[in-house]
């Protein structure tokens, strides 16, 4: 329904529905801290993003559906060659795995357990983490500002740098005559 | 009924095949192209995850967790560069991209 969907808008609500599902099946093998973040960051911000940009650019959505039809037959066949090769590569070396599962080796709870590696053995890769979600908010933000010409901006600069002899002209005018 | 491994790989293949059939299907709307790549990572984070789980590593979780930052990265910056096309261009027709036309 996310790709099939004729408005955007019912796309993104499908897209959270799918979120949102994938995350009680996370829940049900107790990977509960994955699943709380898959909700946190996905639904709360990833799918409102979304929302967002779909609501905010009101484009002609009809037109942008055409050639749906044209494309059908195409995707499928390749969806239907992808899925093969998935299933075939996957469940050939499934069948004799063991369907016992831990979600939190060594630890009580699936927090903890996750806490207890990523802050000592993966502590590179979570400040990489950390950098990259910090380069894709300033090139957000760079891409996306900009300065309209004709608005009245507060220039610091010039502010700080005003003395008072700028400001102020004393007058002594004598009396009974103007300046 | 247990829930086994399998199960999950399943979901993940279908939602995988799903992401990438809503790439071919839907050539000339992009934010649909964008969130079919959303749907294609979150089928690798459950194949990860199930992975991890079923395997008694925590690992798996660890990249998962990565995966998703770079999936939420990728979104805004990809979501900016097209409300900045949409100002410049006044559509979003991705067949029109390749002009260059600033």
């Amino acid at each position: 329904m996310v790709i099939a969907a004729r408005n955007p808008v019912h796309s993104v609500l499908f897209l959270i529905l799918a979120f949102f599902t994938s995350a009680g099946l996370l829940v049900l093998i107790g990977a509960e801290f994955l699943a709380m973040l898959l909700v946190v960051v996905y639904v709360g911000a990833v799918a409102v993003l979304f929302l967002f940009v779909v609501m905010m650019l009101d484009v002609d959505f009809v037109e942008l559906k055409q050639g749906f039809l044209s494309y059908l037959p195409f995707g499928l066949l390749v969806g239907a060659v992808f899925l093969a090769e998935i299933v075939l590569a996957s469940f050939a070396g499934l069948e004799n795995h063991v369907s016992t599962f831990d979600a939190s080796p060594g630890a009580e709870t699936n927090a903890e357990a996750i806490g207890q590696v990523m802050y000592t053995q993966y502590m590179l890769l979570f400040q990489l983490a950390g950098i990259v979600l910090l380069i894709s908010m300033i090139g957000a933000i760079v891409l996306t500002l900009r300065h309209r010409p004709g608005t009245k901006r507060q220039s610091i600069a010039h502010q700080t740098a005003r003395r008072r002899s700028d400001a102020f002209d004393l007058k002594d005018p004598s009396s009974g005559q103007g300046i | 009924m247990d829930l086994g491994l399998s199960h999950f790989v399943a979901v993940s293949a279908v939602l995988f095949t799903i992401g990438v059939v809503g790439i071919f299907v839907n050539r000339k709307n992009i934010i649909v192209i964008l969130m079919a790549i959303e749907l294609i990572l979150l089928s690798v984070n459950i194949n990860l995850i199930a992975f991890s789980v079923f395997n008694g590593d925590i690992t798996g979780q660890i990249f998962a967790m990565l995966v998703l930052t770079v999936a939420a990265a990728e979104a805004a910056v990809g979501l900016a560069i097209l409300v900045v096309y949409f100002r410049n261009r006044g559509d979003i027709a991705v067949e029109n991209v390749d002009l260059m036309k600033g």
